[in-house]
Parts: C-alpha cells; sequence; structure tokens
C-alpha cells in the first residue's frame, strides 16, 4: 500500500474540510448552468407547435378528476373486448384443424403402422391433443391481447397509469413504481417479478414481488376469457354477450389490483414493516407507436415464447393425463382416485376434485389449465365418448359449456370460483423460480407460493358458502 | 484475456478497403474482441433499440423508464474490428449512491471502455446533459448519439448538432434508432473514436467557486503523481472532497489505475429475447 | 411558498430545497436547483402526486416531496 495514497486521502480529507459541505448540490449547479448554456446555443423551438399542445390535452384528459379512472377501465376493458370477439373465429379454425384434420390424420398414421393403442393413445390421444388443444384456443387470444398491450406501452401511456394509481399505492405502504412492474405482470409473472428491480429499497421490493401474482398473467387470460364467455357472458343476450364476458373478466382484474393493495398494505404493516423509500416517476413524452414494426416484432416475440411455454409444459401434461387416466389402481384409474378424493374439498371450496386435480396438473403452465379440465370431466364421464383420455373436436364455446354443465355438473358458482382461483392461486413454476433466483431467500420464496393459495381457498370458501346459505345456488 | 489492441497503423493500413461500412451482427460472444463499448445515458432515451440495433438482439422495448433492469452484452463486427458492447443500467447522474448509478459509474471509470456512447433524448436534452457532462468528465473518449430526433421534429425543435458537438467536444450524432437514421454514422464515429481518430477534446465544467476550484486542481495534482494513467483526475478529487466511499477504496488499495475486465463484473447478465 | 401549493398550469422559480439526504439528491439530480423553472402540468386523478416540467422533462412528484421545495411564483 503506497504510503502516497494515504497522503493522498489526508490532503483530500482536509481540503473537504475546507471546501465545505453541499458539494453535490454545487457540482450539479454548476453542470446545469453549463447545460443550460449549451441547449441555449444548439436548440431552438417553435413555441406554437401542435403536436405539444394536442399531447397535453389527452394527458391531462387521461389523469383528469373525472375522465382519468374511467377512461383506463374504458381502455381495458376495449382490449378485453378486442381479445375475446377476434379470437373467436380464428380459434375454431385452428380446432378445426388440429383437433379435427390433423388429429384424423396422425390416427389414420398410426394405424397404418400398426401401432400398439397405449402408444397411440399417449403420444396422440394425450400429448398432441394437448398441445393441440393449448394452440387452438390459446394463441389467438394472445395474438391479439399482447399486440394491443404492447403499442399501449410504446405509446408511453403505462406511466399515467402508475401516476393515476400512485395515491392508492403509497397509502397502502408501497412504492411508486410497483404499479409499473404490476403493470409487467400482466404479461408474464416471471418477468414481472424480475422487473421489480427497478426498485431499489429490498423491503419494497419484496413486497411487489410477492403481489406481482396478483397481476393476471398471459396464461391466465385465456381460462378467464374462456370461463368468462361460457358462464358469465352466456347468461346475456347474445349481442351483448362479448361485452358482458369482457366486463367479467375487467371486473376480475380489478379484484386483482384491490386485493395487490390489500396485501400491501397487510406487509408493509407487518411482515415487511419500514420506511417509504424516496420517490420519482418520469412520464416520457408520448411516442407515437411504429404499428407495424410493433405488431411483427410483438407477434413474434411474445406469442411464439407463449407458444412454446405451451408445447414444453402441454405436452408432457398431455402425457400425464393420459397416463394418470389409463393407469387403473383396482377397479378406476389414477385420476379418479385423485379426483373423488379431493371432490369433497373441492366443494367444500364451491370447485371440485377435477379443478383441484388440474391445478394441480398446471402448476408448470397456467395455459393448461381448462383443456385439462375438460379431459378429466370427459374421463370421469365415461359416456359413451370415445375412448378415455381423449378429447373430442370442440367448436364453439357452447360445445364446452354443455360438457362442464351437463357432464360436470358445473354451476354457474363453478364458473365463478374458477375464476377466483385462477386469479388467487400460487404462482407458475416459471414464476416461483424466479422468485427464488431474485430473492435468493427459501422463507420469502415460500411465502410468495403459498400466500394467494391460502388467500384463494378462503375466498372461494367465503363465496360458496355465501351463495349456499342465501339459496342462490 | 482480451487485448485492447488499438493501432493507429493497423488501421492506417485498411484505409482503402474501409470504403463501405461491414456490418456483422453477432449477438453475444464469449470470445476476443478488439474494442470494449459502453451504453449509457437516462432511462428511457431509446438505449436499448440502439443496443438491438447494433447487436442483432432483440430485447423488447417499452416507453417507460426502468426497462432495462440488467446489465446486457452484445457484440457487433466493424471493418473487421469486433466490438463489444454492454449495456449499462439507465441513470440521471453518476454522483449518487443508488446501486444503478455505481455499476454505471463503476464500468466507465474503472472498466476504461474504448468508447462510451451516451444517449440522450433530443426532446429533453437539457436535462439529459447532465449525464452526458459527467461522463464527460470520467473519459474523452465518449459518442453523444442524439437519439429520438424525429420526436424533435415532431415538436418542433431544430437541434444545431454542430454546435452541440463543439461545445462537447465530442461527435454528436443525430438519429432515430427505431427508424434505423443514424445507425451508420453512429458505428463510424464510434470507430472513429475507438482507433483514436477523433481529437478528444471533452468539455471541462468550470467551477465558479474559486476554492472549490482550487482544491480540486490540487487534489487532481497529486493523483496524477501518483497514479501515472488515470485520465480523469479531476473527477477523482471531486469524487474524494466529496468523501465517496468506494473510490477512497479505490484510491487506499490502488485500484484506480487497474483495467478491469468487463466479466470481472459479477452481475452482467445476457438478456435471451424476452 | 411550496410547491405543491403551485396551482396547475402555474409556473414558479424554485428558491430552495428542505430535504435532506437521499431525497434531496434525487430532486437536485432531476435539476430542480435553486433558479430553476418549474412547471405544475397536470395533478392526477386522486390529487397526489403531480406532474411537474423541469428542464423540458415531466416528473411527477408526491405532496410530501412538494412540501420540501421552497418557490417563488412567477407572474
Amino acid at each position: 500500500m503506497p504510503s502516497n495514497a494515504e497522503t493522498i486521502l489526508e490532503t483530500a480529507a482536509r481540503l473537504r474540510r475546507d471546501v465545505g459541505g453541499n458539494l453535490h448540490d454545487r457540482l450539479t449547479e454548476a453542470i446545469y448552468a453549463d447545460a443550460g448554456k449549451i441547449v441555449a446555443r444548439a436548440v431552438s423551438s417553435d413555441e406554437k407547435s401542435n403536436n405539444r399542445n394536442l399531447e397535453q390535452t389527452f394527458d391531462r384528459l387521461v389523469t383528469s378528476r373525472w375522465f382519468g379512472f374511467p377512461l383506463m377501465i374504458l381502455l381495458l376493458t376495449g382490449v378485453f373486448w378486442l381479445t375475446i370477439a377476434g379470437a373467436n373465429i380464428p380459434s375454431a379454425m385452428l380446432g378445426d384443424l388440429l383437433q379435427g384434420t390433423v388429429y384424423n390424420w396422425l390416427h389414420t398414421f398410426a394405424a397404418a403402422l400398426n401401432a400398439p393403442w397405449w402408444l397411440k393413445g399417449l403420444l396422440i390421444d394425450g400429448v398432441y391433443l394437448a398441445t393441440a388443444w393449448v394452440i387452438a384456443v390459446m394463441l389467438p387470444p394472445m395474438a391479439i391481447f399482447f399486440p394491443l398491450f404492447t403499442l399501449l406501452e410504446d405509446l408511453g401511456y403505462l406511466p399515467r397509469v402508475a401516476f393515476n394509481l400512485d395515491r392508492l399505492f403509497k397509502r397502502a405502504g408501497a412504492h411508486g413504481k410497483q404499479a409499473l412492474t404490476m403493470m409487467m405482470g400482466y404479461g408474464c409473472n416471471a418477468a414481472g417479478v424480475v422487473s421489480t428491480r427497478i426498485i431499489d429499497s429490498p423491503r419494497e421490493r419484496l413486497i411487489a414481488i410477492i403481489t406481482n401474482n396478483f397481476a393476471i398473467c398471459n396464461g391466465r387470460w385465456g381460462t378467464l376469457i374462456l370461463i368468462g364467455a361460457i358462464f358469465i357472458g352466456s347468461t346475456a343476450p347474445p349481442a351483448l354477450a362479448s361485452f358482458i364476458a369482457a366486463t367479467s373478466v375487467v371486473a376480475i382484474a380489478i379484484l386483482g389490483v384491490i386485493f395487490t393493495l390489500l396485501v400491501s398494505a397487510f406487509l408493509s404493516k407487518t411482515w415487511l414493516k419500514g420506511e417509504a423509500s424516496s420517490f420519482s416517476l418520469e412520464l416520457p413524452p408520448y411516442r407515437p407507436p411504429q404499428i407495424w414494426q410493433t405488431l411483427y416484432k410483438s407477434i413474434i416475440d411474445r406469442t411464439l415464447i407463449v407458444l412454446k411455454r405451451a408445447v414444453w409444459m402441454a405436452a408432457p401434461a398431455g402425457a400425464v393425463i393420459w397416463l394418470m387416466s389409463n393407469i387403473f389402481i383396482g377397479e378406476t384409474s389414477i385420476a379418479t382416485h385423485l379426483i373423488t378424493f379431493l371432490n369433497p374439498f373441492g366443494l367444500l371450496l364451491g370447485l371440485n376434485g377435477v379443478i383441484l386435480v388440474a391445478y394441480i396438473v398446471a402448476i408448470p403452465a397456467n395455459e393448461i389449465v381448462v383443456p385439462t379440465i375438460l379431459m378429466l370431466t370427459l374421463n370421469m364421464a365415461k359416456s359413451g365418448l370415445a375412448q378415455t383420455g381423449v378429447m373430442l373436436e370442440f367448436d364453439d364455446n357452447a360445445q364446452i359449456q354443455q360438457i362442464l354443465t351437463g357432464v360436470g355438473g358445473w354451476t354457474i358458482l363453478t364458473g365463478i370460483n374458477l375464476m377466483l382461483f385462477s386469479l388467487l392461486h400460487n404462482p407458475c413454476s416459471t414464476t416461483i423460480w424466479t422468485i427464488w433466483r431474485e430473492t435468493k431467500s427459501l422463507k420469502w420464496t415460500t411465502i410468495a407460493t403459498i400466500l394467494p393459495v391460502i388467500l384463494g381457498i378462503i375466498v372461494c370458501f367465503l363465496t360458496a358458502t355465501i351463495a349456499r346459505l342465501s339459496g342462490l345456488i | 484475456m482480451t487485448t485492447q489492441a488499438k493501432t493507429i497503423s493497423e488501421c492506417g493500413s485498411c484505409a482503402t478497403s474501409c470504403n463501405t461500412a461491414h456490418l456483422t451482427k453477432l449477438g453475444i460472444k464469449t470470445g476476443g474482441w478488439d474494442y470494449v463499448v459502453a451504453l449509457a445515458g437516462n432511462p428511457n432515451t431509446g438505449k436499448s433499440t440502439i443496443f438491438n440495433r447494433l447487436t442483432g438482439l432483440h430485447q423488447h422495448v417499452g416507453n417507460w423508464a426502468g426497462k432495462t433492469v440488467t446489465r446486457a452484452e452484445g457484440a457487433f463486427t466493424l471493418n473487421e474490428k469486433k466490438y463489444k458492447l454492454v449495456d449499462l443500467p439507465g441513470t440521471y447522474s453518476l454522483l449518487s449512491t443508488s446501486v444503478d448509478e455505481e455499476i454505471a459509474r463503476d464500468f466507465v471509470l474503472f472498466g476504461k471502455p474504448d468508447v462510451t456512447i451516451v444517449v440522450a433524448d433530443a426532446t429533453r436534452l437539457e436535462r439529459n446533459l447532465n449525464l452526458v457532462l459527467q461522463i464527460l468528465e470520467i473519459t474523452d473518449r465518449a459518442v453523444v448519439a442524439l437519439n429520438l430526433i424525429d420526436e424533435a421534429r415532431r415538436a418542433n425543435l431544430t437541434i444545431d448538432e454542430r454546435a452541440l458537438a463543439r461545445d462537447l467536444g465530442v461527435p454528436v450524432v443525430p438519429m432515430s434508432a427505431r427508424r434505423g437514421e443514424g445507425v451508420t454514422e453512429l458505428l463510424n464515429a464510434v470507430e472513429s473514436v475507438a482507433e483514436g481518430k477523433f481529437p478528444a477534446r471533452a468539455h471541462r465544467i468550470k467551477y465558479a467557486d474559486e476554492k472549490l476550484e482550487k482544491a480540486i486542481e490540487t487534489l487532481a495534482a497529486e493523483l496524477r503523481a501518483e497514479f501515472a494513467d488515470l485520465p480523469n483526475a479531476r473527477w477523482v478529487a471531486l469524487r474524494l472532497l466529496e468523501g465517496d466511499e468506494s473510490i477512497i477504496k479505490a484510491v487506499r488499495l490502488n485500484q484506480l489505475g487497474t483495467v478491469k475486465e468487463a466479466g470481472i463484473f459479477p452481475s452482467l447478465v445476457q438478456i435471451e429475447a424476452n | 411558498m411550496t410547491l405543491n401549493k403551485l396551482k396547475p398550469g402555474q409556473i414558479g422559480t424554485v428558491k430552495e430545497l428542505y430535504s435532506k439526504d437521499s431525497e434531496r439528491r434525487r430532486m437536485v439530480d432531476l435539476g430542480i436547483l435553486p433558479g430553476t423553472r418549474i412547471e405544475n402540468v397536470m395533478p392526477s386523478p386522486l390529487g397526489d402526486p403531480i406532474a411537474y416540467r423541469v428542464r423540458s422533462a415531466v416528473v411527477a412528484l408526491r405532496s410530501e416531496q412538494a412540501e420540501l421545495i421552497e418557490i417563488e411564483e412567477n407572474i
């Protein structure tokens, strides 16, 4: 260690005392003084620029006292409505193709090869059908939703949402930027968890991580949209069905925000108490999104990734479902054993055994919950609907509704509670792993995983009980 | 591991073949490179778009601050020289103590990149200059990417980039990364700075306060005497006067002159698409 | 008067900062310094935070932060 270094440090200490405090202020003042001069020399602006005024008026509108929140909710509802209405026909077409044409072709091909029944079953009826189902049902809504969301993101609207909601987050003891990480979670909770790095304070960051699950991710939208359309949209006249379905999904989303705030408040007053850290949120100028570029990139980037995940997760799950349905212990299949075992608990929660087993199978990826439920329901029925563990071709929601209500015994309570449980269950395995990676804490990862489930169980139990007690069901 | 081989003679020989910019997007490389380029700037200035344009990676870019949450590395080739590009976290300043600012500051100060690209938003230039001017205190070898110039046009702002370049003492490249405008010019500027072809005379902040100015000079002189290859003695002096713990430690442990490999920084993470 | 009293659309000049430590550093980094021009652009629907234009950028500040900034209103 050169003694010269110490000498320098001593000089520094002495000069530091001489020069006085508030150096940061003085430095930055000098910097900005220079900056001001440089800008004055280099930049000239035409004050009467129309664009700025228009944008400012728009900005004031979306953050105004009377129109701010309604516009926000309207915008979200619009996005969901477009997604739901726009995805119907493509889903039907994909369904016809993948579960009809290709499926039949695969069986013909397998028969020509004299493949054994269990291999055909496992690979075609299990693995392939599950994957085909996910693609047909999930891809169209994702291909519409994500580009729309990305356009909003590129436009610069999201910080305005954070701006509108900040007061609520402040009251909940959370960092203002949590609104932004929450937004990110609507795309994917794992990405939302990673984005909490923008929150410096570890305490506030943990709150953001734990509550991110209440932002309904991509994988769960499909379930909500489908169930919302089947059980709630169908109760309305056809002209309004899509709109009502969208509204129900938005209602769940808003409930998710409410839970985010409530759980944040709870955490910040109990397990994660502490000081609020410094806040600043910048509102960047609106940038007109490059629509075609965004559409192209969004469809390629996000949807294909969802697709890949669906294939990686759905394929093994399909195999598991088929195996569960076709391996017998005694007289009944493993699946039936599990379902029967869990059914009482399920009914208590206003759900049923099939749903609970499906949720266990769907821990890797939320997208496959509904197809799993359908497959298991049909297996349980075994009422002349072809072989077990195989799905029929479904063109539209009416058929699905028929299976769930007719064969599965679902009521509107089941539908609603499924939507609630979809909001309030454990994060998917990718997210759990991401939380672990980000926090390196077994304790907090466990809490982040279990807390939502417990909430889900409580809420579903309460709704079921209230519905039954009040004679509604 | 790496050789920061930059020889003027080497480039002098390729004068004839330098006519067309030859850009190869390599994605992420693990092996040797000729130059290290840092990418700094305020949050939400289109830094990530520029990163993608240069390296061909596809991080998704959104329009709100704080989107680049990890440091990404990429690479590109220009005129047969390999450049490693390190995307630093978006920061407003290098003077405060947040983790992001320390990461950015440490990389520019200790990592000694061959070129630092500072991305500025043409529609918010004054605020962006805070970071630009600070970086120019640390390194001469910088290029200012004046991004979102199409947005400035839309807002009826006219920016005289030559006046800017004069005042700042480094190349200023107007560009619109999302439209692909100005990318070639940026690459040319980066190359000329990397190869030492741009006479570096970066802007130096002068302090009106006599006492402060004198204190800085005294300390700077002592620092230059002790650490011969220290290009930014004034900056270090300032940090010492402010009592910056990490700089004090660096002086004490004689780490100032060290060329640290980018790979040594433990949290450099490669971002896969999404 | 303090910044939180500035009405939407009004412009003021910063006179003094009362905040300390990291809060102060953040304000200063954003360019909120004595002599700086600052404009109340718009409040959020719930009244807080408020968006201010300072040095060509728009930043949202909460009322407890704005209370620590002394300004003089520009007439």
